[in-house]
């Protein structure tokens, strides 16, 4: 496979052919913001998040689905990309309620994360205060509308890594949702392997595993029991 | 089918030609004010007044002065032309008498009206006068005639040549060289290829491309098929929107119907070319008339862009090289074959030839679909053809573009109507959307009206356009309500130009576009709103550095 | 001179106060640098003029704290919203997600449905205040200079923006200093 020589924010780059700049930069070592790019997916250049500058192309390109080409030189960095990525993170933030202090992704999320590092240290538009749900109808995971930011990460792990189409997106505009088969609840899902790919894929709080919130815990005694009866007994049984 | 087949139709179907004609428009306008029953009354009344032998009662497309509607047209074997307008259902004795002279006091237009006589109809030359359901009628007025001539005397590359050569741009609204674009597929590798007609035409305002698909469905077919056979695809997607049944109807038919006289489907006029076209219909979403998105509907996805490139041209339905183009340009091509180009080229301007069809809406004396050469000043569109205001008010500005385009001011209504000197305005040529407005308009209203559509349009996938353009929105309903600030409005300007410049497809990138037109324009207008900043920072303009050290 | 500083608590549970008690014994060096003005530590009623920072902790509930708000950035150089509620409005704003009427429903739920004894909706004209329909955070009431995010920010990170504050530094937070929850 042939390679290419380009220049990312001025630094001498070779890159295989067809890899993105995404790739090419991460692989340079330097870190393009993204939201909606996971590791292991295809891309779908949907969060603007990793636009930057290509010498002698007016628009603004997603590093994630630009594919390198010889001779190109790509900035990551300028006063109007920082500009642009705080607002698209305060557009996000805004959009939805993202209450930090009572998510269980606190500290562990990568919207936050985000924030942090392009500085957004308040929002300045007015937050919609929208009324979402919380499906908790599924044994495992539960999903909260409330904190989903529309990256898609968990439809297409569900798709293409899992590949059962439990997860899917619905509604228009800022009304789209995740939904699970034909907008059930998750707990109903036939679809739906249990495999908890898309908890892992999530960025913010919108899937969790359940237990994990407050109040939330409980014991299964039964398998304490289960080891004893089986340890003494040589009986693999449990109780009902 | 051969030539001679198709002579012979054209022929037969003109010796049955009687005296007279009344062309009843039923077009989805005419139709809502009961076309459908004018024109079953009309028949009616000449079986009863005994005229059947020299009057024939023709269904017919848009004659485009909507305004008027509806509309029966009369054209007599000496060449005389007579129109009706606002017929009602029981207008039909009196207009079958008035044939032989009977008294009649039905509403008379002018068939030399400025509406009609500055028009210059190349898309729109069978509106209003062949039946759109009969396929006999368009094969009399030289229909098909382009596709034989395509297959039999040119090769593809020949056909590619003939529209670059005419100057052809798209008409969906961006204007790219339509001849450049199907040379593309044409060299794009692959044993598959498509063709796809995009008539998902949703701007407000607009209907231009629904009348031509209600008017003339065998044009557009055969340029699919023109330009099927130019860029080597051998299977048609005509898209269309859900909300335009009779369009689809119509399509249905003029397909069944060319497929049984051989026009469509295999060997079509004794060549190996195969073409079949198949309709898809859409489900509401206006971003389906974008064509990435377009192509994932098609494809039976939820109908959401995605980057380009790949464009269509090298990676399009099903991974195929892909032709997707405006209803209006496929109505373009068979015209552009049978007369040459030159022919073509001969009209618009240097960089925009041939001819554009508009929706003239809003408050205008005159309403309705027209069809001028690129090029004529917007003046002559609104003053001579639209009759100005009604009521005697002025004209403020004219919307053009739809929710991507801009409006343009009355101080610039001499501009040429070309894809350059429109987009040098802050608007654009868009599809043929032409939106009046009169002085009693207040522009930032229609700002936020745009902002809406664009708003509950965003498909929602990426963050500039479905976020921002609530926020957008949000900020001219702010103003609107006397509750901002200048800071409410430099928070808008910023919003538009990170919108403009970091959208996934054109939806986002050019939904700023009418706030950011009438800021350039009316400014005052958003000025005059704005209210003290009472509680902003401390001092004039920028916040002070804290220099509160001990 | 020293610092003219003051402390405001609107619709908030009082933690970030709490955190910044929690300064201990920097609190002592502050005094020598600043004299507070008006907090809720302090025994002042009227928010006095002329003064130079205001720490505000907590959402704008109602109409007392919009007209406090209001009286505070016309007597005060800088504005520091402090802590997650002034900054985002944080979980007083969890109401809004009811939409229009959320202040009936909210009183209602909290002094009618939930109520034990005597269910009634607390009402005395000019005393308590009234709900605003929608809780917002400080700076969209009014103009805020400087952001403390955190729920409750720590007292360490009050410190520093403080003291970049006080030695003449446009205050920024930034890295692990920048933190929302």
């Amino acid at each position: 496979m042939a390679a290419k020589t380009l220049t990312i924010d001025g630094k001498p780059i070779t890159a295989e052919e067809g890899a993105t700049v995404l790739q090419a930069a991460d692989e340079a070592g330097i870190k393009i913001p993204t939201l909606c790019h996971l590791d292991g997916v295809y891309d779908v250049g949907a969060c603007r998040l990793c636009l930057v500058e290509v010498t002698g192309v007016a628009k603004l390109l997603p590093a994630c689905t630009t594919r390198v080409a010889e001779g190109m030189e790509v900035k990551t960095d300028s006063e109007r990309l920082r500009k642009y990525r705080r607002i698209t993170l305060e557009l996000l933030f805004a959009e939805r309620n993202h209450v930090c202090a009572v998510c269980v992704a606190n500290g562990h999320c990568e919207l936050q994360t985000l924030a942090y590092s392009q500085g957004m240290d308040h929002v300045r538009y007015e937050y919609l205060f929208p009324k979402w749900g919380v499906d908790t109808t599924h044994r495992l995971f539960g999903m909260d509308h409330n904190r989903c930011v529309l990256c898609t990460r968990c439809v297409r792990v569900c798709w293409h890594v899992e590949g059962a189409g439990t997860k899917n997106v619905a509604g228009r505009g800022t009304r789209s949702h995740i939904i699970t088969d034909l907008a059930m609840p998750w707990g109903e899902s036939d679809s739906c392997t249990q495999c908890g790919k898309c908890v892992q894929a999530c960025p913010t709080g919108a899937l969790f595993h359940k237990g994990s919130t407050t109040g939330e815990m409980e014991r299964d005694r039964g398998k304490l029991e289960f080891i004893v009866t089986a340890r003494e007994k040589k009986q693999w049984v449990t109780a009902d | 089918m051969q030539l001679d087949d198709l002579n012979a139709i054209a022929e037969k179907e003109k010796a049955a030609a009687k005296k007279i004609c009344l062309r009843t428009c039923m077009s989805a306008g005419c139709m809502s004010s009961r076309a459908d029953v004018i024109k079953k009354n009309l028949d009616a009344e000449v079986k009863a007044q005994g005229m059947e032998a020299e009057v024939e009662v023709r269904r017919v497309g848009c004659m485009g002065f909507c305004g008027q509607g509806p509309l029966v047209g009369v054209d007599h074997d000496d060449g005389r032309e007579e129109l009706f307008e606002f017929v009602k259902p029981e207008d039909a004795p009196a207009i079958v008498s008035s044939l032989k002279g009977g008294p009649c006091d039905v509403h008379r237009g002018d068939p030399k009206h400025p509406f009609f006589a500055k028009q210059v109809k190349i898309v729109r030359a069978n509106g209003g006068i062949v039946d759109p359901e009969s396929i006999e009628d368009y094969i009399a007025v030289g229909g098909y005639q382009a596709l034989h001539q395509a297959l039999t005397e040119l090769k593809p590359a020949e056909v590619v040549e003939a529209i670059t050569k005419s100057g052809l741009r798209g008409r969906g609204g961006a204007g790219y060289p339509t001849g450049l674009k199907w040379g593309t597929v044409a060299k794009s590798a692959g044993n598959k290829k498509y063709v796809v007609c995009n008539g998902d035409e949703g701007d407000p305002g607009a209907f231009m491309d629904r009348s031509v698909l209600e008017s003339d469905p065998h044009l557009v077919l055969e340029g699919m098929a023109i330009a099927a056979y130019a860029v080597g695809a051998d299977q048609g997607f005509l898209y269309v929107r859900a909300e335009y049944p009779l369009a689809i109807s119509r399509l249905q038919i003029a397909i069944k119907q060319a497929k049984q006289l051989g026009l469509l489907g295999g060997g079509i006029f004794e060549t190996p070319f195969i073409f079949n076209v198949d309709i898809r219909i859409g489900a509401g979403a206006f971003v389906c008339g974008e064509e990435t998105a377009l192509m994932a509907s098609v494809e039976g996805k939820r109908g959401t862009p995605r980057p380009r490139p790949p464009f269509p041209a090298e990676s399009g339905l099903w991974g195929c090289p892909t032709l997707i183009n405006n209803v209006e340009t496929f109505a373009n091509i068979a015209p552009i074959i049978a007369n040459g180009a030159e022919w073509y080229a001969s009209f618009g301007t240097e960089k925009s030839k041939g001819t554009k069809v508009f929706a003239l809406t809003g408050k205008i004396t005159n309403n309705g679909l027209i069809e001028v050469p690129m090029g004529i000043p917007l003046r002559q569109i609104v003053e001579e053809m639209g009759g100005g205001a009604p009521d005697g008010r002025q004209i403020k500005s004219v919307q053009t573009g739809g929710p991507s385009g801009g409006c343009i001011p009355a101080q610039h209504l001499d501009t040429p109507v070309d894809y350059e000197s429109l987009t040098k305005l802050g608007s654009i040529m868009g599809s043929g959307g032409m939106v009046v407005m009169d002085d009693t308009t207040n522009m930032v209203e229609i700002a936020k009206f745009y902002m809406e559509f664009c708003m509950d349009e965003s498909c929602g996938k990426c963050i500039p356009c479905r976020a921002g353009t609530v926020q957008m929105h949000n900020l001219l309903d702010k103003i609107l309500k006397r509750k901002a600030t200048a800071r409410d409005l430099a928070k808008l300007e910023e919003l538009c130009d990170m919108v403009k410049n970091t959208s996934l497809c054109g939806l986002g990138q050019t939904a700023p576009n009418p706030t950011l037109s009438t800021l350039r324009f009316f400014r005052n207008e958003y000025e005059q709103l704005l209210q003290p900043d009472k509680f902003g920072p401390r001092g004039n303009g920028e916040p002070k550095k804290a220099s509160v050290a001990a | 001179m020293k610092v003219r500083l003051a402390t405001v608590w609107l619709g908030g549970c009082s933690g970030c106060h709490m955190s910044f008690l929690d300064l201990d014994e920097f609190l002592i060096d502050l005094v020598d640098a600043v004299e507070i003005v008006y907090s809720p530590v302090v025994d002042v009623k009227e928010y006095p003029e002329n003064v130079d920072v205001c720490l505000i902790e907590g959402a704008v509930c109602n109409e007392d704290n919009l007209e406090l708000l209001h009286k505070i950035r016309q007597r005060t150089k800088v504005i520091v919203s402090f802590g997650d509620c002034a900054v985002t409005a944080n979980v007083p704003a969890i109401r809004n997600q009811l939409g229009l009427g959320n202040r009936e429903s909210v009183l209602q739920h909290a002094y009618i449905t939930n109520a034990q004894d005597n269910p009634s909706v607390p009402k005395a004209d000019g005393i308590v205040p009234q709900l605003l329909e929608r809780v917002m955070p400080v700076h969209e009431a009014v103009h805020v200079e400087y952001f403390l995010p955190g729920c409750p920010p720590p007292a360490a990170r009050i410190k520093a923006l403080v003291g970049q504050m006080l030695s003449g530094v446009e205050p920024k937070l930034e890295g692990t200093q920048l933190k929302f929850g």
